[in-house]
């Protein structure tokens, strides 16, 4: 291996054997002596005054060691969220329900089942009240959500702070101009993003294990951000930092659920306080719709104002984002971070205004993309609509607006955000050039000769992550709610041990990204040392560094600098004892196959266990030089980073029942430079199935009364590989100039670039029997609507 | 997730099997439990004794017995799904069941007993003019699948009574075919139809077509199949009787249909299934 690339071959995870083969230790799995189990009493309404809970009964059930209600933790305080805005969760209902399966009560008890039976027997008079379950409707603030606050629509996001008002009036002027000419089109339309319910394979857990004679809490969760956890356990309950450690073993996937700080986490860190035994908490599938957070849920309109040959003169959108009942972590941020792609990948002026408002159902926030796939989904929805109208090829529309290349690095978005790099031509053009994008041309005009519906969708992206720039920390990027005023920046620590083996230890918190096998790359590049030998760790905050955890496509761009970076000041001293141990000059030194060599003599070299031994043998060492060989990095960037891409999918629409089917997909992503391409591609493998499922199956439906009527796997349909044709990926390579590896991030990247691309695909297949539009999924049911309405 | 406290017997007889039910209260029979555990564990059902019957040799036999072809009530839907001797209205009903490790643990008997209204070879049963085979305590009784689908998981066995097979005519040719919830022929139907048809001489002398996923229960399309009669079985004819098929059903609206689609799809899938079944 190179000593100076820092890009990696294609490796096989070094997850994957433990995980396959059922070893793998997640929270459940860790079962310490004496531990006691929860179950919570749930609400059956959405909307409901308590007038009593009677859990006597219950108490005198067998095994059954505490019942706590909202009397008993209302001290503690509402639920922290790193952006306040709107009303928070009480960690147990307070005198009033606000969404369905929301937690009235925590029963304790010697195992799961007894606490489930007793949960079923604690009694709670319940007055049901209205609830406001769709959006319009609580936006119109006729009822109030939360008596206490002034409206429903808790903040709107408006993009105008960020344009530019001179542009603003240059495009109205562009606007009366193109009208005069009679060379004006508008196309408009109101769209859904649906609400889904992010599902990992593992639902959350979490053991609380209070000591009091050490004076420690030491918390097991399936989280994504184990510090900023351990940071709201101790600001909850008054403790130093230091006095909590919190450990993410597996995490068996997270999507953005597992990125925020949970009640249950609080509760029964809460519970192990007061029995001073070990509290355990493991959701069910059932109710982790209820207990953990959902994603999307937006309505709204997009209108694209152009002229007859395809130059966009302004795009608006204007809709409403559904928050659900409490503020968590990032959500109402959501929106917000939808903003900075608000324009995409082109230079037309763009105006954007989203509401977020609050309903009784449960809390939204991060789910896979996170604001950035609803964007994209209406702009691309749009633009492909405004192609159509004025019958023009889609990609030729779309080179017509995009940013010029002349512009990066740092463009300035016409929402007001700047880029790192682009080169939106050559993704586009690479994928519509290619001989697999030729081929779904050729295989829709075949099927469409035999009179079969086959459509092409085409769309186009461009993603914000890698978070974050430090300065961004004014603007919610950093954990201050929960004690830890840290802007976003990546932290590693890279230490050669006593056999010349290395530990890099990292202060993310993966859920299934294969930072173990990318990181163990990236630092055994550069030190020259066989990858085999380099082990990576994470997930405890008392032995890792000062870590944000892993969301937003950040960590190999933010916390893979810091190990890297980290990497190149472990060698630059390995070089100086080499250079001393040789005789040499440190300059001359060069890292590869387990040595230090001397340019140009290649019978001067040193292993690193020589090294090793002269490093922790400090007489040994250069005079003055400070034993030990192992280094820690902070990397913040200047800027996030941006990727991009392109997608094509073809589908197939049986007219006569409705049933879609997708044929073929096809991408042409640009994540800047691939440490690991394997791993690159299961991200986006992943992030394609999850956003072609939004396009196809999932769907997150409440009842008027705010009955969740999709909380079991038989009602909302997740895709399995049967439902999935095989994906066929290709990329272009722009790197990003924020960081040192020039990567930019894969994880969003699939979902953001597909759910528009299939419905696109969609409406292409039926464009001739006259329909416009299909709200996403694309069950049977809706597709057949949609063709009956055409017709009708 | 978690069930009530229950006991637990896996008798070795059907006659232990029948004793067992006749002492407890309220009793279950499990044999694959790919249905019955995922009840229990949401504590929608919460029976007291749960009767595996699992164990109990001999039952895992698809045979021949003259005219009628029996399936044991341990045949997994993989079984049926790959016997040739099976009607392929069934074998493709099992086929279409759920997913690998379901088929591999579901049985067919289970299915047509357990009675949802969006299940697969419930309705192929009903339309290959199959029996229900129970015993209890008084004894062997056989229940004609027209009597047996009563409403929504509802059929009707007894409490104390245990399936033990079920029996279908050979004959005919047959065919099924479902949309599913995720399209194609993955999931639950959101509708689906079984065919059977009997030729004489080019013509058709009898026809059967049993809906899925449309009513609360599998429902024969008795108007189809009456128009089928007497006709050589042509696309014209298969179209005309098909359009017949909601006629006199009461459609139910779900999430995956509305009634005026789900009447729409028995009619499509009346039509699919008389088509296979007539190219078998
Ligand atoms: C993930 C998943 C997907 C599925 N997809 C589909 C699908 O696409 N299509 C479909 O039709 N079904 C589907 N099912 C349902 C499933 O295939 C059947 O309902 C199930 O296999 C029934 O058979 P069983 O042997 O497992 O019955 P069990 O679960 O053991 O029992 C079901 C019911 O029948 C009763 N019972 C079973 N056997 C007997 C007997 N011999 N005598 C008396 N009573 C008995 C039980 O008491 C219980 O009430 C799916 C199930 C799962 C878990």
């Amino acid at each position: 291996m190179s000593t100076t690339s820092v890009l990696g071959g294609s490796v096989r995870r070094r997850e994957d054997p433990a995980l396959i083969r059922g070893k793998g230790r997640f929270v459940d799995d860790i079962k310490l002596a004496g531990t006691t189990h929860v179950a919570f009493v749930r609400s059956p309404f959405a909307h409901a005054k308590i007038n009593s809970i009677d859990a006597s009964a219950a108490m005198e059930m067998e095994g059954v060691i505490a019942i706590y209600t909202a009397d008993d933790v209302r001290h503690l305080g509402l639920l922290l969220a790193q952006v306040a805005i709107g009303r928070l969760r009480p960690l147990l209902a307070d005198g009033v329900v606000k969404h369905a399966g929301e937690a009235v009560a925590m029963v304790v008890a010697e195992n799961r089942y007894l606490a489930q039976d007793a949960a079923d027997a604690v009694e709670v008079d319940y007055e049901p009240m209205k609830a406001i379950v769709d959006i319009k409707e609580a936006a119109s603030d006729k009822a109030m959500v939360h008596e206490e606050l002034e409206s429903n629509t808790l903040i709107t996001w408006e993009a105008g702070p960020w344009g530019n008002e001179e542009g603003i009036a240059a495009t109205k002027e562009k606007i009366a101009e193109a009208k005069k000419r009679d060379d004006i089109v508008t196309v408009s339309m109101e769209m859904k993003n649906q609400r889904l319910i992010p599902t990992a394979i593992e639902p959350r857990a979490v053991i609380a294990d209070w000591n009091d004679g050490y004076g420690r809490m030491t918390v097991y969760s399936s989280t994504q951000i184990p510090h900023a956890l351990a940071g709201a356990i101790a600001k909850t309950f008054g403790l130093a930092a230091n006095a909590v450690d919190v450990i993410a073993p597996e995490v068996g996937g997270g999507f953005g659920a597992k990125l925020n700080v949970y009640a249950d986490e609080m509760l029964v860190s809460f519970a192990s306080m007061q029995l001073g035994r070990p509290v355990k908490y493991t959701e069910s599938r059932r109710e982790s719709p209820y207990n953990t957070i959902q994603g999307r849920g937006w309505v709204a309109t997009a209108t694209i104002t152009g002229t007859k040959d395809g130059e966009v003169l302004a795009f608006e959108l204007d809709g409403l984002a559904d928050m659900g009942a409490y503020t968590q972590n990032f959500t109402v941020a959501i929106p917000f971070l939808g903003t900075f792609v608000g324009s995409g990948q082109y230079k037309f002026p763009t105006h954007w205004k989203i509401g977020c408002v609050t309903t009784h159902t449960m809390t939204t926030d991060a789910y896979r993309g996170a604001g950035r796939p609803e964007a994209i989904y209406y702009l691309e929805r749009i633009l492909d609509a405004y192609a159509r109208e004025i019958e023009m090829d889609l990609a030729e529309v779309k080179l017509k607006n995009f940013i010029p290349e002349s512009d990066f690095p740092g463009a300035v978005a016409p929402i007001g955000f700047q880029f790192d790099t682009g080169a939106y031509q050559t993704n586009l053009k690479a994928l519509t050039d290619s001989a697999e994008y030729s081929e779904l041309k050729s295989l829709r005009d075949k099927a469409r000769a035999e009179g079969r519906h086959v459509g092409l969708g085409l769309s186009s992206y461009v993603e914000v992550c890698g978070f974050g720039p430090s300065a961004l920390s004014g603007l919610g990027f950093s954990w201050t709610t929960y004690g830890l005023p840290s802007a976003f920046s990546g932290s590693g620590l890279v230490r050669i041990n006593g056999d010349a083996s290395v530990t890099v230890i990292i202060g993310t918190g993966p859920s299934g990204q294969g930072h173990e096998t990318t990181w163990a790359q990236l630092v055994a590049g550069q030190l020259g040392i066989d990858y085999e030998k380099v082990r990576v760790t994470h997930g405890n905050t008392a032995e890792s560094p000062m870590g944000i955890g892993t969301f937003g496509s950040r960590s190999a761009a933010v916390d893979g600098a810091a190990s890297y970076e980290a990497a190149l000041k472990v060698k630059a001293k390995a070089a100086q004892i080499a250079a001393h141990i040789l005789e040499a000059s440190a300059d001359d030194i060069e890292f590869s196959d387990g040595s230090a060599h001397v340019a140009g003599s290649p019978d001067k070299s040193v292993s690193w266990e020589d090294i090793v031994t002269s490093a922790y043998h400090p007489h040994m060492l250069p005079e003055g030089m400070e034993g030990g060989l192992e280094a820690h990095s902070v990397f913040s960037p200047a800027n996030a980073t941006w990727p991009f891409g392109a997608h094509a999918a073809l589908v197939e629409v049986d007219p006569e029942t409705g049933f879609t089917q997708l044929l073929r997909y096809v991408t042409m992503d640009d994540c800047g430079n691939v440490i690991s391409p394997m791993i690159v591609d299961g991200q986006i493998h992943g992030g394609l199935a999850q956003g072609i499922s939004q396009a196809m199956f999932e769907d997150a439906i409440y009842d008027e009364e705010g009955n969740l009527l999709t909380s079991s796997l038989v009602d909302y349909p997740l895709p399995t590989a049967q439902d999935l044709p095989s994906f066929n990926l290709s990329r272009t390579v722009t790197p990003s100039d924020v960081n040192p590896l020039g990567v930019k991030g894969i994880g969003e990247a699939g979902t953001i670039g597909s759910a528009q691309t299939v419905v696109n695909a969609a409406v292409d297949a039926l464009y001739d029997l006259g329909v416009r539009h299909i709200d996403m999924p694309l069950r049977s049911r809706r597709v057949w609507q949609a063709i009956q309405d055409a017709r009708s | 997730m978690f069930p009530r406290k229950f006991d637990y017997v896996a008798p070795s007889s059907l006659d232990e099997t029948v004793d067992a039910l006749k002492g407890a209260g309220f009793a279950k029979v499990m044999s694959g439990g790919m249905s019955l555990l995922p009840l229990m564990k949401l504590r929608l059902v919460s029976p007291e004794l749960v009767v595996d019957i699992g164990r109990i040799p001999g039952l895992d036999q698809i045979s021949e017995e003259g005219d009628m072809l029996t399936i044991g009530a341990l045949v997994r839907h993989y079984q049926t799904a790959g016997s040739e001797k099976v009607p392929a209205a069934l074998a493709a009903a099992a086929a279409y069941t759920g997913d690998v490790q379901v088929r591999n643990r579901g049985t067919t008997v289970g299915a047509v007993v357990h009675g949802d209204l969006a299940a697969d070879q419930p309705a192929a049963v009903l339309a290959l003019g199959g029996v229900i085979v129970v015993q209890g305590p008084n004894g062997v009784r056989e229940i004609p699948a027209t009597d047996f689908f009563v409403d929504t998981l509802t059929t009707a066995i007894e409490p104390d009574e245990v399936a033990t097979a079920i029996k279908v005519p050979k004959g005919g040719s047959s065919a099924y075919d479902k949309l599913g919830r995720r399209g194609g022929h993955t999931d639950y139907a959101v509708a689906g139809a079984a065919a059977w048809v009997k030729k004489d001489n080019g013509n058709i002398t009898e026809c059967r077509v049993a809906l899925t996923g449309v009513a609360g229960r599998p429902t024969l399309a008795e108007g189809t199949a009456e128009a089928m009669v007497g006709t050589d079985g042509s696309a014209g004819a298969i179209a005309e009787a098909a359009s017949k098929a909601a006629d006199g059903v009461s459609v139910l609206e779900d999430l995956y249909g509305s009634e005026e689609y789900k009447a729409h799809l028995a009619t499509v899938y009346a039509k699919r299934a008389l088509t296979l079944a007539l190219n078998e």
